[in-house]
């Protein structure tokens, strides 16, 4: 199946090593119809051309949008700059940062975006496993249905996602306070996004009715790779469903728990459409990216929003540095390494 | 026996039912909302009362005072939407052939790359490109999104695309070829035929994170030229400052959502497998 992909992609250097290389590359380059062995050195080179120039266009635009501006938020986050003033720019070195670090702004937003982030992907997490379950047992008759109605949130543009749960909860159009009325704390007086644990309650629901979709996709994926006579086997010697899940499935299913959870959890960082719906960040419900936004777009502070969005980055590169590191997540290994 | 087989369809049902429930009643709301009158808003009810259901708010966004403001974000949406899946597509999937077929330095770097820009915090970037964008004349144009909307498109467009490749048997290249086809042929008879569905679920999955952008739209656009769905919604204002905009918004919520829901059930399988094979070992 995997003829054609030779495994040791990183073993062959850059460095153009020439005739040397013929030995080597020989036994990974069965794919085109054999040639004579004296023309594999020439063969290679083209092969390693061509793969270079099918490639190159799509690498070099993913550095061009990406690689670029963040390098020159780097260098913008060390002037003073504001568009409005373009005159009074200034190099300032690192005092944007030292700025947004001593301001309690930052802070708060940093804890709301953690706080959002650990809430929404655990809760996504136990209930993105619960919806992989019923759809690995579901009979067929339903899978398809399943599928399609789970994919429905995971399409859907998260701004409209953003409006539906907003006008549900909102004290003038909504239909929630007069549902739930019933409940202690929820009459048809409470504002929902008047303070801030109530709006953040909407808006880490509506994220997470949007993305558990993915995950659950994710874990369905990792669950059809339990073999099937591990749990028969585990079943035969009398072990509970639960016994089964946590000894059995979880522990094989591991690696999809964790690439899902990292992926989630980057995505989650990133959280700005919801809460600009909704609360627009009043009542503590700034995030990092709304006020790298606010900074940038709004005040058009150059220098103070590409430090920002500098700081969100270096974020971003932590929680990635620490799941590889600390939990051993190999994206590359998980993502058809082979 | 027969009473657990029972029981068992009772406890399938109410499976199937809550994750239908789940998935779908926050479009069911959104719907409701959309055919409510403005009296009919502040009801409390999850229905429009009845007999004042109404498709007034419709008829605002499409031929109405708010026609200007939602048919050229409609446009935008589409076009930009589909420029940019299609550019991505077209690179990813010469990207995605070379590393599956071909023996070059540097694919895992590729590979490596596309993962590093696809967990890339989008709002990074904005702030440069809305500088530059000023500077060289692309803020407020289709070119000045679909240029960004390519770092969202882009990435997952190669992993995606890569795991399909590589499961592309190609050794029937060469027994085409064997069997008396020139190249071209056995490319074209043997090959396309099995990479096209591939190609194809990738541009939708692009297709779906570019009409759902929202950072790029509110940023990098101000006016009607080249202002994107989500964006205008979030700058969508009533008729007059006296009327609420609710009904019109879930109308035009509802509209955008219908290309969705058509390709979700149309291709909800290849949409699974793409998604699936991107991300876990294909």
């Amino acid at each position: 199946m995997t003829s054609a992909i030779p495994a040791k992609t990183t073993t062959a250097s850059p460095a153009e090593a020439g005739p040397r290389l013929e030995a080597g590359s020989g036994n990974g380059n069965r794919t085109k119809t054999g040639r004579a062995p004296k023309q594999y050195s020439d063969r290679t080179r083209a092969e390693r051309r061509l793969g270079w120039i099918l490639a190159g266009p799509a690498f070099i635009i993913m550095l061009l949008v990406t690689l670029y501006p963040i390098l020159q938020a780097i260098y913008e986050s060390l002037f003073r700059f504001r568009l409005t003033a373009p005159d009074e720019r200034a190099f300032i070195g690192l005092e944007n940062y030292l700025v947004i670090l001593s301001d309690p702004v930052w802070w708060s937003g940093l804890w709301t975006t953690v706080f959002i982030t650990v809430v929404t992907v655990l809760v996504e997490l136990v209930l993105g496993f619960a919806l992989a379950l019923v759809m690995h047992k579901a009979l067929k008759s339903v899978r398809g249905l399943l599928r399609t109605a789970i994919l429905v949130p995971y399409g859907i543009i998260t701004v409209v996602s953003a409006f539906a749960w907003f006008y549900a909860f909102d004290i003038n159009s909504g239909y929630v306070n007069s549902w739930f009325a019933w409940l202690p704390g929820i009459d048809e007086n409470l504002n929902w996004f008047a303070q801030g644990p109530t709006a953040l309650f909407v808006i880490m629901a509506s994220e997470i009715w949007k993305t558990t979709p993915f995950i659950s996709l994710l874990l369905l994926a990792g669950l059809a790779q339990v073999p099937d006579e591990l749990s028969e086997a585990a079943k035969v010697d009398g072990a509970t469903w639960w016994e089964q899940m946590r000894k059995v499935i979880i522990p094989n299913m591991k690696a999809a728990i964790m690439v899902a959870v990292l992926f989630r959890a980057l995505d989650a960082f990133r959280i700005f459409d919801n809460v600009f719906i909704m609360t627009n960040g009043a009542y503590g419900t700034e995030v990092l990216s709304l006020l790298a936004y606010r900074q940038s777009i709004s005040r058009l502070e150059i220098g103070l929003g590409s430090a920002v969005s500098v700081l969100l980055f270096l974020c971003v590169l932590l929680i990635c540095f620490v799941a590889i590191k600390l939990f051993k997540v190999d994206l590359a290994g998980t993502q058809g390494g082979k | 026996m027969t009473n657990t087989s029972t029981r068992n369809k009772v406890l399938w049902a109410i499976a199937t039912i809550l994750v239908l429930v789940y998935a779908l009643f926050p479009v069911a709301s959104i719907l409701a909302t959309s055919f409510k009158s403005p009296s009919d808003l502040t009801s409390g009810k999850f229905l429009p009362s009845s007999g004042t259901a109404t498709t007034s708010n419709y008829e605002q966004i499409l031929v109405g005072d708010a026609q200007g403001l939602f048919l050229s974000a409609l446009r935008n949406s589409i076009g930009i939407s589909l420029i940019a899946t299609f550019i991505a597509v077209v690179l990813a999937t010469l990207c995605a052939y070379a590393i599956a077929r071909l023996d070059f330095p540097g694919k895992k770097l590729i590979l490596t790359t596309a993962l590093a820009v696809s967990i890339f915090p989008v709002i990074s970037i904005v702030t440069p490109l809305f500088n530059l964008w000023r500077t060289i004349g692309l803020y407020d144009t289709w070119l000045g999104l679909i240029i960004p909307y390519l770092s969202l498109t882009l990435p997952i467009s190669i992993w995606t695309l890569a795991a399909f490749f590589r499961q592309i048997p190609w050794e029937l290249e060469q027994a085409a070829q064997v069997d008396g086809a020139t190249t071209w042929q056995a490319f074209r008879k043997a090959i396309v035929p099995l990479a096209l569905p591939g190609v194809f679920t990738t541009a939708i999955i692009a297709f779906f994170i570019a009409w759902n952008d929202f950072v790029y739209g509110i940023s990098l656009t101000s006016t009607e030229a080249a202002r994107p769905v989500p964006a205008a919604l979030a700058f969508f204002t009533g008729a007059s400052q006296f009327e609420s905009p609710t009904g019109a918004i879930s109308a035009a919520a509802i509209i955008v959502t219908i290309p969705v829901v058509l390709l979700v059930l149309l291709f909800q399988r290849q949409i699974v497998s793409g998604l699936t094979s991107g991300a876990v070992k294909g």
